[in-house]
């Protein structure tokens, strides 16, 4: 017991204190998962609102894979994207294997069905009434399903901050692909798990403190304008 | 309008989030090493003296020795930086790598609990000890193909014991820092490089039970990724990604004089030298 808490006490010394590599590493953290969640969004929502809105054969089936591929084992990514990017592998050309961009890649992967299945909840779940509404109003096919996912933008919302809490949790996948090189691919779920290794635990509880409370952070600034925005349309 | 700056402030974290650091002036090359020298500090001392003379930039990706030669014989790497010269010479042989030199050595011990419970101390080979272990107590391996599983198994056939299966051998599939700390909570025998062990016994309730046997020589290598013969593997009739020339030159600074005292300056926090340059 007492070296958990002389743990906690050095990771507070270390926080106060810390450092450019240090900062290096937070930094490429969030550029990596940040950078996954746009991208991921970007392709997702369209995705998304095809689905709501769009009858195709096998819908259904196509949902349960993609409920499904929301929890893919990040290592299984991993290695498959590594496969793909390995220069005996099919995009070996690129030259992206241990790069950021292969860590974007993956953890792209992993965000995208979350917030394409939770966004086609959120879509499939507005009233009706709204829908009616605007086709009342004279609105063309493509400014209804505008007007629809408006309406479920904090349920889509909620789907970016499930993916966010993902990525950045996320080692399995990124250490693959990224190679955990310091300086250049290392962030800071691979950082704690290589302290744990050397058993510096103080740093890597250190880290594992900052890591919660960036997202804690984030996760506040969205729920707050999710809140916001909620109590505006209910007005 | 209270939406609208929301969002605002939300594309600016975003933006943010997403700034590219920008375009690299330098020459990378990346370099398949062991977790021995990236995690003893070695790397992080010694390529920054010689990134600053030739502005060669090493990326290094620290597996152990059979994962690091296989990332060469499938290109991911343009050099790698091993310890287990068997398989080295094999790769060599095999045409994947070229050039292959001595680099450095320093030498393997046996850890074990503080208390010794199999009284191994005072045993000098290496043989009895592991026959030793085997009868009475537990021994932690690698199993995962580095240069420190190559040498423990061929200790094991020297004394013609079949660990594998074992109730008394357990193979863990992971690094020699998370290896040593299995061996510590299991209150096992293992066998690891002095240079990790030295970077890592403060945090561990081990000690060496052996060491000095001459058989416990631990020499490592450099070697560059053949881009021939990979050109002949991928059915390509060149591939331009291997950087051979940036490669050799690193070599060839290990090897030199001024690489030779990089890595015999290099000491640990406790002013220990970890590795002893032998290049000839």
């Amino acid at each position: 017991m007492d070296s958990i808490i002389e743990a906690f006490s050095k990771a507070f010394t270390l926080i106060i204190n810390f450092n450019a590599e240090l900062l290096g590493i937070i930094f490429l953290s969030l550029k990596v998962s940040g950078t996954a969640l746009v991208v991921a969004t970007i392709i997702g929502l369209p995705l998304s609102a095809l689905i709501s809105f769009k009858k195709f054969p096998l819908k259904g089936l196509f949902i349960s894979v993609l409920n499904t591929f929301m929890g893919l084992p990040p290592v299984v990514v991993g290695l498959f994207v590594y496969l793909l990017l390995s220069r005996s592998g099919p995009l070996g050309f690129m030259g992206l294997l241990y790069t950021p961009s292969a860590m974007v890649i993956a953890q792209t992967i992993l965000a995208l069905p979350i917030i394409a299945s939770l966004s086609n909840s959120a879509i499939v779940s507005v009233e009706p009434i709204v829908k009616q509404a605007s086709m009342t109003l004279g609105a063309t096919t493509l400014q209804v399903s505008l007007t629809i996912i408006r309406e479920a933008r904090y349920g889509i919302m909620s789907g970016v901050i499930a993916a966010f809490g993902r990525v950045m949790a996320e080692v399995g996948a990124i250490l693959i692909v990224g190679g955990n090189i310091a300086g250049y691919t290392r962030v800071m779920t691979t950082t704690i798990a290589l302290e744990t290794d050397k058993g510096n635990f103080e740093l890597a509880l250190a880290l594992g403190i900052i890591l919660l409370a960036i997202s804690l952070f984030i996760n506040s600034a969205l729920h707050l304008i999710q809140k916001k925005g909620m109590a505006q349309t209910n007005r | 309008m209270v939406i609208k700056i929301n969002y605002l402030v939300l594309l600016a974290i975003f933006s943010v989030v997403v700034f590219s650091s920008g375009a690299l002036a330098t020459t990378e090359i990346i370099c398949a090493s062991t977790t021995s020298t990236e995690n003893s500090g070695l790397f992080s001392y010694i390529l920054p003296i010689f990134e600053k003379k030739t502005g060669i930039k090493v990326k290094v990706v620290a597996r152990g020795t059979g994962a690091a030669i296989e990332m060469g014989k499938r290109g991911d790497a343009d050099v790698a930086f091993v310890h287990a010269k068997e398989q080295e010479m094999k790769a060599v042989e095999e045409g994947f790598f070229v050039s292959r030199h001595d680099v450095m050595y320093n030498d393997f011990v046996i850890i074990g609990p503080n208390n010794d419970p199999a009284k191994i101390k005072g045993i000098k080979s290496t043989t009895e000890a592991f026959k030793k272990i085997a009868e009475s107590s537990q021994f932690i391996s690698r199993g995962d193909n580095s240069g420190t599983n190559t040498k423990e198994l061929s200790i094991w056939k020297k004394v013609a014991i079949d660990p594998k299966g074992q109730k008394w051998y357990l193979e863990v599939g992971q690094g020699m820092e998370k290896t040593q700390r299995i061996a510590n909570e299991k209150r096992a025998y293992t066998l690891t490089d002095r240079g990790t062990w030295l970077a890592t016994k403060d945090k561990l309730e081990m000690v060496i039970v052996l060491e000095g046997d001459p058989s416990l020589f631990n020499q490592y290598g450099v070697m560059a990724v053949n881009p021939v013969r990979l050109s002949e593997s991928a059915g390509a009739e060149k591939v331009p990604f291997i950087k051979y020339k940036e490669a050799m030159e690193f070599i060839s600074w290990l090897i030199s004089k001024e690489g030779q005292q990089a890595i015999a300056s290099f000491k640990d926090k406790n002013g220990n030298q970890l590795f002893i340059p032998n290049a000839k």
